[in-house]
């Protein structure tokens, strides 16, 4: 066989065809490592419910719980804090709590709870996952005489009224997350586990 | 010493590449102050791995201990503080010099035609720069160590469709915890600094292959005396190495003078709320980047929430970083340097600076309604640099540019 008679398309084909095949199987290779990368077996089991006793929460009052390493607020709404609740729907972004996913169907009313006089609420903003201040003084010098107690996040400056939700022109697209939780006794509350029909 | 030196260039181009390189690779002769930074740029960059290298020796990357070991480094271990301080002050004069080194390329028009490549290396490194910088912030474990990787982490969050499931991935858990600041470890200290000195290769090659250009914007390779030599071009060694130690001393002056008087340098090089523990309960008062992504983070605010999405502010951020890319493209002025533009480049780019500046200090202050229209109004600007260019350049009233380089 001479040099001269190279089969060039036969070459160039089992070129293309290792290359495809080798590209294949380089990416089949990252495939176990950019998996390694997501929430382990262990981080996946540590969101375990927490119980909360209410009895510790007064009127007014705002008490931050841990659930799957985020604050969970629980605070205790008195009358007037209800009562002012229902007065901004206008300045409101989603006052009906109209979006899917920002809480349980049992928690979609206008006090976005179970009972009126204690919210229970995952204290991340819903903007880029700061915390949000508790400022409960009603019309605070800062955030204008129309005020009527809720939270400001320090991040970006976002909006919420006493029911977690998100007023009109905050940087946050949504309300506050309500999690999960149900009422295990008169004054104990589970947040991480939905109440059922049990 | 000549018979061992033959010995190793039979095997290795040891004085290959020192001529290549160095004595007789060829620089403009008319190299001014803005030369120094990217030299500097490559002194950092070895500052900062070898002070790292000390750090790891004591550091623990565990959401339990690496606050209490970053203390233990800063009070027990000898000279930690030093070293420590060293990282830290390392770490904003890295993007000192860089930022330094990019305006150079602006205005004397670095990244322009056969120097594309170098430019789109650099940005590139300027790119990994910034990852490093930020997984390194996480590492001490402060309050906002933890609030900056959450706000930035969740940044990816708001990317559409699958963005929820991109940031669990990052951070590998439901928020910001051990096993994020463990892969970010990770990265710090091995991936990403491999990146960046293979890039820091790419981009000297690059250099090296077409050569410097120079204040005056003309390619010395086109007048050459008999020897092939540029006529306008001195060797690197000895003269540039030499000038370029000057402004490595007078760097290391500075250098040393914030690690021993004022390492913090008020808040902007460590933030005071970082001397705190995380506490994922809490976010402090007042959140701000350090200072060099102030500039982006200030564009990220500016923009209100579209159809109940954060997403066009996230992708407004990330393109304003990634437009530097297209700069050798969007340049169609017939001239390099700022010396022969006319007045309607040397305006845009005044403004462009002023709107860089401005929404760095503006990122640093908190949202206020004024504030943030100051920065809506900036942006606005600093993206008008970059779009209306094809149109400004080509139309300005440039000079004729010599065919030799000025003094």
């Amino acid at each position: 066989m001479s040099e001269t008679s190279v089969d060039v398309s036969k070459r160039r084909f089992l070129v293309t065809m290792s290359s495809a095949v080798g590209g294949v199987a380089a990416l089949g290779a990252t495939v176990p490592f950019v998996l390694s990368m997501n929430p382990s077996a262990r981080a996946k089991a540590a969101g375990a419910p927490v119980e909360v006793d209410l009895s510790k929460v007064e009127p007014g009052m705002l008490l931050a719980v841990e659930w799957r390493g985020q604050p969970v607020w629980v605070v205790q709404r008195t009358p007037e804090m209800l009562e002012l609740l229902g007065k901004h729907d206008d300045k409101l972004t989603d006052a009906a709590s109209d979006s899917s996913g920002q809480q349980p169907e049992y928690c979609k009313n206008p006090t976005r709870s179970i009972k009126p006089e204690y919210l229970i609420v995952v204290g991340i903003c819903t903007h880029l996952g700061c915390s949000p201040t508790f400022r409960k003084e009603i019309g605070a010098a800062d955030l204008g005489a129309d005020w009527a107690g809720g939270w400001f996040c320090p991040c970006h400056g976002s909006r919420f009224d006493l029911a977690g939700r998100v007023f009109n022109g905050s940087p946050a697209p949504t309300n506050l997350v309500i999690p999960p939780h149900k009422y295990l006794s008169e004054s104990k509350v589970l947040i991480g586990e939905d109440q059922g029909a049990a | 010493m000549e018979k061992l030196l033959n010995w190793v260039d039979e095997r290795f181009p040891l004085t290959a590449s020192y001529k290549a390189h160095l004595s007789e690779y060829f620089a403009p002769k008319n190299f001014n102050f803005w030369y120094f930074f990217g030299s500097l740029a490559l002194l950092v960059l070895v500052i900062q791995i070898v002070s790292g290298i000390f750090l790891t020796m004591h550091y623990k990357p565990d959401a339990a201990l690496a606050f209490a070991s970053v203390e233990y480094i800063m009070r027990d271990v000898d000279y930690g503080w030093l070293v420590r301080y060293i990282h830290s002050t390392g770490a904003s004069m890295f993007f000192v010099v860089v930022y330094l080194h990019m305006f150079r390329g602006l205005i004397y028009g670095s990244y322009r035609q056969p120097r594309e490549l170098i430019w789109i290396f650099g940005v590139i490194i300027y790119l990994v720069l910034m990852a490093e910088a930020f997984m390194g912030y996480l590492l001490p474990w402060g309050q906002m160590s933890y609030w900056g990787a959450q706000v930035i982490i969740n940044l990816f969050a708001a990317v559409p469709v699958i963005g929820e499931d991109l940031s669990i991935w990052i951070r590998g858990d439901y928020v910001v915890g051990d096993a994020t600041l463990n892969r970010f470890f990770a990265l710090h200290v091995i991936a990403l600094p491999l990146v960046l000195l293979g890039l820091v290769v790419a981009h000297l090659v690059a250099l090296h292959e077409v050569g410097s250009n120079n204040p005056d914007g003309v390619e010395i390779k086109k007048l050459k005396d008999e020897h092939g030599k540029p006529l306008d071009g001195i060797p690197f060694h000895p003269y540039y190495t030499v000038k370029d130690i000057l402004g490595v001393v007078v760097f290391l002056m500075v250098f040393a003078a914030i690690v021993f008087f004022a390492p913090e340098m008020g808040g902007y090089f460590l933030e005071y709320n970082n001397f705190i523990p995380a506490d994922p309960l809490k976010t402090p008062e007042h959140i701000a980047p350090v200072w060099y992504f102030t500039p982006y983070y200030a564009i990220l605010r500016a923009v209100p929430p579209i159809l109940g999405s954060q997403f066009p502010g996230v992708a407004l951020m990330g393109v304003a970083v990634l437009i530097f890319f297209l700069l050798p493209w969007l340049d169609k002025s017939p001239v390099k340097s700022i010396r022969y533009r006319g007045p309607k480049f040397k305006i845009a780019l005044t403004l462009f600076v002023i709107a860089f500046i401005g929404l760095g200090i503006l990122g640093i202050l908190p949202a206020t309604e004024l504030y943030t229209w100051i920065s809506r109004v900036l942006s606005v600007v600093y993206f008008a640099f970059f779009l209306l260019m094809p149109w400004y350049t080509r139309n300005d009233s440039v000079k004729p540019v010599p065919e030799r380089v000025t003094k």
